[in-house]
C-alpha cells in the first residue's frame, strides 16, 4: 500500500480517539474544552514516565486514560466549583499541564524508539483499528444508557436534567473526565506511532479535533443513520488524508497549520452555503412569505 | 400544602442595582386546587417560582410542602416533589432527543440513573398510551427528534413530563404564553385535564385574565412583592379583575381581558 495512505489511515485512527473525545465536549456538552491542548501531549509524557519505569506497555496506555480523565476533573473545578468560564478553564488547566509534563520525565523531549510500544510485532494499522473499534463500541454503547442519555441532555438543556431529581454539573464531570481520558490515550498513542514524546505535540490540536468533527459532520449531514462516533472517525480520517495530499503536491509540513485552517473553513463555509441548505432557506423563506 | 412563611429577597444586594423582591411575604396554596397568579412584570411572580423550585435562594423565609421543610433542598432534590413547566416550550424537553428517548428520562424522574440500557421495549406501549392522551398523534412519532415538533406539540410533551411522576406541587410558569391561541387554548384544556384528573396543586402565572378565571379555583394579584387581591373563583369578574390590574400596575393598560 501506498505509504503515504497507510499513514494517513494510521494517524487519522489516532486523532479520531482525539476527536471522539472532544466530541463529548465540542458537541455533546456544549463545552468548548481547551484543556485537550495540555492533555493531548500528557498522554504523551505519562505514557513515556511509566513505559521509562519498566511498566508494560498496555498498561502504560491504559494508564493515561486515568491520568487524563484528572485533568479534566481539574477544568470542572475551576469551572464548577470557582465559577471560571469554561473557555479560559480549559486554557488555565493546559497551562498547567505544560509545566506538569515538563516536570515528569524532566525534558521536553522523550525518545520512545528503544523501548517496547503497543505496536510491537503488528502492523500499526491493525492494533489501531482495533483500539477505534473498541472505543467506538463502548462509547455508543455508553451512550445508549441511562447516564449516557443524562450527559446528552445535560448539554441540551440542565434545567430538564434538573427537574429529572440529578445534578447536571455530576454529568459535565463525567463528560470532561471522559473527553481528557480519550485524549490523553490519543496521544499516547501518537508518541508511540511516533517514537517520541514532544511537549509541543499539543499545539494546535484543538483545531485538529474540531476540523475532524466538522468534516465528519459534512458528510450524509442530513442523515441520523451515522452515529456521532461514526462520524468524528470518518471526519479524521479525511481531514488526515486532506493534509496527507497536500503534502504529498508539494506543501511543506510547515505549511500544516494553515492548511488545518483551511480546510475548517472550507468545510464550515460548505456547511453554510451548500446548494442543499441554500435551496432549503429559500423554500422555508417562500413559506414565510406566503403566510404572511 | 404549600406554605410560606416571612420569605424575603433581594437581588443585587449591596450594589447600586439593589432590588428587593419580597419583604416578610407569606402565602398558603391548598392542596387540590389550582391557582392563578396574576401581576405585571417585576412583580415577583417568577421570583416566587424560582424560590419555590430551588433555582435560587430567599435570605429569609420558610418554605413547607406538605409538612416537609424544603428549605435545604437544591432544585434537583425538589424535583421530586415539584414539576414546574416553563414558558419556552423547549425548557421542559432535550430537543436533540427523540419522543422516546425524552418520555423514558422522564419515566426514571427521581429514580437512581444506572449504566443499564435507557430504552426498554417492554415499556414502549406503556408511553405510546400516555402519549395518546396528549391527542396530538404524537405515540407514532416516537423516534422523532423533539425539535423537529411544533411548539404546542413540544409544550404538551414539557407537560406530560413535568406531570408523569405525579408531582406533589406543578407549578405553571406563563406556559402557553409563546404559543398562537389555537395551540395555547389546546394546551390549557389538556393541562386542565392532567391536573384535575390527577387531583395535582397547581400555580400557574399567566398575563390571559380570560384563561385565570377560566382554568383557576382561587384567583391572586401580585404587585411589588404583594398580594394585592386573594379571591375565590367566582367571586369577581373578568371586568373587576381588570380594573384592579390595570390601576395597579404600571405600563399601557389592558384594555380587554386577554
Amino acid at each position: 500500500m501506498n505509504t503515504l495512505i497507510l499513514t494517513s489511515i494510521e494517524q487519522g485512527l489516532i486523532f479520531s480517539i482525539l476527536a471522539i473525545g472532544v466530541t463529548i465536549t465540542f458537541k455533546i456538552l456544549d463545552f468548548a474544552d481547551m484543556s485537550v491542548e495540555g492533555t493531548f501531549p500528557m498522554g504523551a509524557f505519562i505514557f513515556a514516565k511509566f513505559i521509562t519505569s519498566g511498566f508494560p506497555p498496555a498498561i502504560s496506555t491504559l494508564l493515561t486514560f486515568f491520568f487524563g480523565s484528572l485533568a479534566g476533573l481539574i477544568t470542572y473545578t475551576l469551572n464548577i466549583k470557582l465559577k471560571i468560564k469554561a473557555l479560559l478553564s480549559g486554557i488555565l488547566t493546559a497551562t498547567m499541564l505544560y509545566t506538569i509534563n515538563l516536570r515528569l520525565n524532566g525534558k521536553s523531549n522523550v525518545g520512545l524508539f528503544e523501548f517496547d510500544s503497543i505496536y510491537d510485532g503488528f502492523e500499526p494499522v491493525i492494533i489501531l483499528v482495533l483500539i477505534v473499534f473498541t472505543v467506538k463500541i463502548l462509547m455508543d454503547l455508553f451512550l445508549k444508557t441511562e447516564v449516557g442519555y443524562l450527559l446528552i441532555a445535560t448539554g441540551d438543556n440542565e434545567t430538564l436534567v434538573r427537574s429529572l431529581g440529578e445534578d447536571s454539573n455530576k454529568y459535565k464531570l463525567i463528560g470532561l473526565m471522559l473527553s481528557n481520558g480519550l485524549v490523553a490515550l490519543s496521544g499516547a498513542l501518537m508518541s508511540q506511532y511516533q517514537g517520541f514524546a514532544e511537549i509541543t505535540m499539543g499545539t494546535g490540536i484543538i483545531v485538529v479535533a474540531i476540523a475532524s468533527i466538522i468534516v465528519g459532520d459534512t458528510i450524509l449531514r442530513n442523515s441520523s443513520f451515522l452515529k456521532m462516533t461514526t462520524r468524528a472517525i470518518a471526519g479524521a480520517l479525511i481531514y488526515k488524508f486532506i493534509g496527507a495530499v497536500a503534502i504529498d503536491l508539494g506543501l511543506a509540513p510547515t505549511d500544516l497549520k494553515a492548511i488545518n485552517a483551511i480546510i475548517v473553513i472550507l468545510f464550515l463555509s460548505y456547511n453554510t452555503f451548500s446548494p442543499v441548505k441554500v435551496k432549503k432557506m429559500k423554500k422555508i423563506k417562500a413559506a414565510e412569505v406566503a403566510k404572511c | 400544602m404549600l406554605d410560606i412563611q416571612n420569605l424575603s429577597k433581594t437581588f443585587n444586594i449591596g450594589t447600586d442595582n439593589e432590588t428587593q423582591i419580597f419583604n416578610n411575604f407569606g402565602i398558603h396554596i391548598n392542596k387540590g386546587e389550582c391557582t392563578g397568579i396574576l401581576g405585571a412584570n417585576g412583580c415577583g411572580k417568577s421570583t416566587l417560582f424560582n424560590i419555590i423550585s430551588g433555582v435560587i435562594m430567599q435570605e429569609k423565609g420558610i418554605i413547607t410542602l406538605n409538612g416537609k421543610n424544603i428549605n435545604s433542598l437544591k432544585e434537583n432534590e425538589r424535583a421530586q416533589y415539584i414539576g414546574r413547566v416553563h414558558q419556552n416550550p423547549s425548557a421542559g424537553v432535550s430537543p436533540s432527543l427523540t419522543i422516546l428517548e425524552n418520555i423514558s428520562l422522564s419515566d426514571k424522574k427521581c429514580q437512581k440513573f444506572t449504566l443499564r440500557k435507557l430504552i426498554r421495549k417492554n415499556k414502549i406501549n406503556e408511553f405510546k398510551e400516555i402519549l395518546k392522551t396528549l391527542d396530538l398523534g404524537l405515540e407514532n412519532k416516537l423516534d422523532v427528534e423533539v425539535k423537529y415538533l411544533s411548539g404546542g406539540q413540544r409544550q404538551s410533551m414539557s407537560l406530560l413530563m413535568a406531570t408523569m411522576n405525579k408531582p406533589e406541587l406543578l407549578l405553571l410558569d406563563e406556559h402557553t404564553a409563546a404559543l398562537d391561541p389555537k395551540t395555547s387554548r389546546l394546551v390549557m384544556d389538556k393541562t386542565q385535564e392532567l391536573i384535575k384528573t390527577q387531583n395535582i396543586t397547581t400555580m400557574m402565572i399567566s398575563h390571559n385574565i380570560k384563561d385565570t378565571i377560566k382554568y383557576s379555583d382561587r384567583i391572586i394579584m401580585l404587585d411589588r412583592g404583594e398580594i394585592i387581591l386573594d379571591v375565590r373563583n367566582g367571586h369577581i369578574t373578568e371586568k373587576e379583575l381588570l380594573s384592579i390590574y390595570n390601576s395597579r400596575n404600571y405600563g399601557s393598560p389592558l384594555t380587554e381581558a386577554v
